[in-house]
């Protein structure tokens, strides 16, 4: 008899060889290849910085730090209620499940919703990504590759927002207990991830 | 544990360690140090946050080590990356 065949039905089945289930299995995959998009993205930053590096405004000269700070905490804590959200399923504390989901969902909105309080108030301020009207400190280089970055990775918050909901809607269902964790867990990995690229993105960006 | 219950990382105290060294950075950045020593701080403390979340949030340090190798295919990828970026401003 198969190994599939022996498992109880709505149980996640984990794969041969990684004794890791095919959601974890592919997100970790598609981790992966994350890892290397935002590699180049940091890349041509860092290859431009060095080239122009008069292109670049020292930090805190138009960057908001410290709100970026509180913004960064914010996305901290997310992680953090998000992991609490994965140890009450495995603990099958649906009621934890559900608030710890709910407040990595707020968090992650408040995290997006600064990003773009953020950006309303540097365009305002002439910092934008276009040579033409580029009126800050620094040069039109240091808006694009700013707006590249940070945009990618915002998108990244916005689309692990939507995706949250889904999980919480599909728990408000009873999709998901202690033996059947694939979906939080791999959403789990999604949203540490993006934490942990705005760790390093936010040192590259706003603090060096 | 008992009635099976799993033992978990030790995440409040994780989340503690993160928001600490996300304000050292910040403090680092203030504090009118050479660049050089200041950059380096900054990519090392980094790298410990980053390390952390990996670890204990992503729970890689509790995956098989078959994962772990998985894990670490953009690692010698970067390295070749960062080497050829070098070679530019030789």
């Amino acid at each position: 008899m198969s190994h599939a065949a022996t498992m109880p039905m709505g149980h996640d089945r984990p794969e041969r060889g990684f004794d890791a289930y095919n959601a974890k299995l592919g997100m970790w995959v598609f981790l992966l290849s994350e890892i290397m998009f935002f590699t180049s993205l940091i890349g041509a930053y860092v290859i431009l910085r060095f080239a122009h590096p008069d292109a670049f405004a020292q930090p805190g000269v138009v960057l908001n730090v410290p709100l970026t700070a509180v913004n960064t905490f914010v996305l901290i804590c997310s992680s953090v209620t998000m992991v609490k959200a994965f140890a009450a399923l495995e603990q099958d504390d649906q009621k934890g499940l559900k608030l710890w989901l709910l407040a990595t969902i707020v968090l992650g909105a408040a995290f997006v919703g600064v990003q773009a309080y953020e950006y309303y108030h540097l365009v305002h301020d002439g910092f934008v990504p276009n040579a033409a009207a580029y009126a800050a400190p620094g040069g039109a280089i240091y808006g694009s590759t700013f707006y590249l970055m940070t945009g990618f990775h915002g998108l990244h918050v916005s689309i692990g927002v939507l995706c949250l909901i889904w999980i919480l809607w599909k728990s408000n269902r009873g999709a998901f207990h202690s033996k059947r964790v694939a979906g939080v867990e791999a959403m789990g990995l999604y949203w540490h991830f993006v934490d942990l690229v705005w760790i390093v993105l936010f040192t590259i960006v706003y603090l060096i | 544990m008992q009635n099976g219950e799993k033992a978990h990382p030790p995440y409040m105290l994780i989340w503690g360690i993160l928001a600490i060294l996300m304000f050292a950075k910040v403090g680092v950045s203030l504090v009118g140090m050479p660049k050089w020593l200041s950059v380096a701080l900054l990519v090392m403390i980094s790298l410990a946050s980053a390390l952390l979340v990996a670890l204990y949030y992503m729970h890689l340090k509790f995956e098989q080590k078959r994962l772990w190798v998985l894990a670490a295919i953009p690692i010698p990828l970067i390295v070749i990356f960062i080497l050829v970026v070098v070679q530019e401003f030789r």
